[in-house]
């Protein structure tokens, strides 16, 4: 007796639960909530701790204030990274919307196998990274390069480019494995933008007399600004917080001239055992990543509002 | 008869104003640039597949033939890999631990977003942007206090430690994209359903997941195609040879010292790249879809 009104209870409480969307909200998000607790957000905290210590590999760190950022602050390797950092995001990422526009305005012509060549274009964005990079590694290797014969055989050069031993020749050689990768993920992105755009507005901006780059100044650019300033907040973000390419290709060197702010992170945490200063790097990347997104969401707004949006 | 006509107007928008091109003009400002993307795009795959099986005397001597050819093919290279590498071992890990986190993400990605956009409980809007800010906070920030945390709970240098941190990853993209896909599932269904006495569950088990296959199928080829492609986790997370991935074994175990073996290396990146390009050649429309889906929100 006791027990059916136990279980009547029970039955109560579980179908008062199946209605309220509040619980069972709470319920459904309960998966994703916890892990995103435990290995995202805790760890995000606990960098920042780690940051504040003297923590090394194997050994408990205490609280030691701002002392890894003020070493930091005297650690003109750590200043060259950040500026191989900006250095190679801006590039890339200029180089990266421009092509991949281009691309993109290639692709939404009317030409043959279409599609069949957007799948084929895509591939250098599916394969590993890591893969990748290694095929660029052999491409860049300063005897056996590809680039090099070839460029000998034409009698443009008379000895191999050291692709991977100088810093700016090593420098423009990730950027272009950066690029590479890059490209298919802009291309593609932005042309399922443009393909939004109705085909009526380019008739009639003809009818009215515009040109080919008015067309594009006037009607593609503004329509297709709020998928630009995503795609490139994704692009800047990426390769803002690259680790792979360089890690591959070069390990940070030569002289330390394509260090950038993860790999040094990495290079000073894991095989150097200094895990504080390596999350007091990694934390230092935050204000750069928090100021490309505000920078997007600010052109964002900027925009819906010229558009006549209501806030 | 009108539906004839609005097929015939509907081709004629498709070709838009192609007419006002000629074709020589087509030829020189579209066809040319797009060969010009096609080869630099695919050629470093080509000098990957032609390297792995080239024999070493042509590997290292451009002046007896032409590199871009091989022109006495072997297997060698390959056949090294597969048998003086771990490099099946590594093969194993990876597909299994892809596997397992894609099949976490998806559980957790599909509960969370149909919370989110059609449970709609308190805060459910600000849920959704933290979910989209998770996405937003890259590994390179997270793998050294993970790997104190993976060392702490016991987990270092095991196959658990990636299958539990690459959701990290994961659940924020998947749910963000299966919340656009629950999105464009009309409301009345699931009235229905409700007034027909349908709880919240049976109702996402037989009218939401039913019609969110090809999300389902979009958001589960990129979980794995991205867990495949992981690097800083795997690299820092697991020591021994015999539990790397495939992307961490061919760069840490193919190279030893000074002692580059080209023709193994390039033969572990084609065969690494295999899977995921024969994957890719199947889904083809649902990774567009994952991916323009993903960006457009």
């Amino acid at each position: 007796m006791k027990t059916l009104s136990l279980n009547e209870s029970l039955n109560k409480l579980l179908a008062r639960m199946n209605n309220d969307p509040n619980v069972l909200g709470m319920l459904f998000m309960l998966p994703a909530s916890v892990m995103l607790l435990v290995f995202l957000t805790y760890p995000l905290g606990l960098g920042f701790w780690l940051g504040l210590t003297d923590t090394k590999i194997g050994r408990e760190g205490v609280f030691v204030g701002l002392d890894n950022y003020e070493s930091l602050f005297g650690d003109s390797v750590f200043w060259l990274s950040v500026f191989n950092t900006v250095f190679y995001t801006a590039v890339a990422s200029v180089s990266k919307f421009g092509l991949g526009l281009w691309l993109a305005l290639l692709l939404n012509q009317n030409i043959v196998f279409k599609s069949f060549i957007r799948a084929v274009l895509l591939l250098p964005w599916i394969v590993p990274t890591t893969l990748s990079a290694i095929a660029f590694w052999w491409i860049f290797d300063s005897q056996f390069s590809i680039i090099s014969w070839v460029l000998t055989e034409w009698g443009l050069i008379s000895k191999n480019i050291n692709f991977l031993g100088e810093p700016w020749a090593a420098r423009w050689s990730v950027i272009v494995a950066n690029v590479w990768r890059g490209i298919p993920f802009v291309a593609i992105s932005l042309l399922a933008g443009l393909q939004t755009i109705s085909p009526s507005l380019y008739e009639a901006a003809t009818i009215d007399g515009a040109s080919r780059w008015q067309l594009f100044r006037h009607v593609t650019y503004p329509l297709l600004t709020p998928i630009v300033a995503i795609v490139m907040t994704f692009s800047v973000l990426f390769t803002f917080t690259d680790f792979q390419l360089i890690y591959v290709i070069t390990r940070g060197g030569p002289f330390n001239a394509t260090h950038l702010m993860a790999t040094l992170s990495f290079q000073r945490a894991i095989p150097g055992g200094h895990l504080a200063e390596g999350a007091a790097i990694a934390m230092a990347m935050i204000p750069f990543l928090v100021a490309a997104i505000l920078i997007s969401f600010w052109g964002l707004q900027k925009r819906q509002w010229q558009q006549g949006a209501k806030d | 008869m009108s539906v004839n006509v609005e097929q015939s107007s509907q081709n004629e928008h498709q070709e838009g104003m192609d007419y006002l091109m000629t074709r020589r003009h087509k030829f020189w400002t579209i066809y040319l640039p797009l060969v010009g993307f096609g080869f630099i795009l695919l050629f470093p795959f080509y000098w990957m597949t032609v390297t792995s099986f080239k024999a070493n005397d042509d590997l290292y001597n451009y002046e007896k033939s032409n590199p871009f050819w091989v022109v006495s093919p072997t297997l060698n290279n390959i056949k090294k890999l597969l048998y003086d590498t771990s490099y099946p071992e590594w093969l194993w890990n990876t597909l299994v631990v892809s596997v397992s986190a894609t099949f976490i993400s998806l559980f957790a990605s599909v509960l969370a977003a149909y919370a989110i956009e059609r449970l709609r409980f308190k805060g459910s809007r600000w849920v959704g942007l933290a979910i989209y800010g998770a996405y937003l906070v890259p590994p390179s920030i997270l793998f050294i206090p993970l790997a104190t945390m993976v060392f702490k709970l016991g987990l270092f240098d095991t196959r658990l430690a990636l299958i539990l941190t690459y959701p990290t990853f994961l659940i924020p993209f998947c749910t963000w994209l299966l919340m656009g896909y629950f999105r464009s599932i009309p409301y009345e269904l699931e009235e229905c359903a409700l007034i027909d006495g349908a709880t919240r569950w049976q109702i996402l088990a037989k009218i939401i997941l039913p019609l969110a296959v090809p999300g389902l199928i979009s958001a589960g080829i990129f979980a794995f195609t991205l867990s495949w492609n992981e690097f800083i986790y795997a690299l820092t997370f697991v020591s021994s040879s015999e539990l790397k991935s495939i992307p961490v074994g061919v760069i840490t175990e193919l190279v030893e010292g000074d002692v580059y073996h080209w023709g193994s290396l390039m033969a572990g990146a084609l065969l690494g790249s295999v899977p995921v390009a024969v994957m890719y050649s199947f889904f083809v429309e649902y990774y567009v879809a994952g991916m323009t889906g993903a960006v457009k929100e």
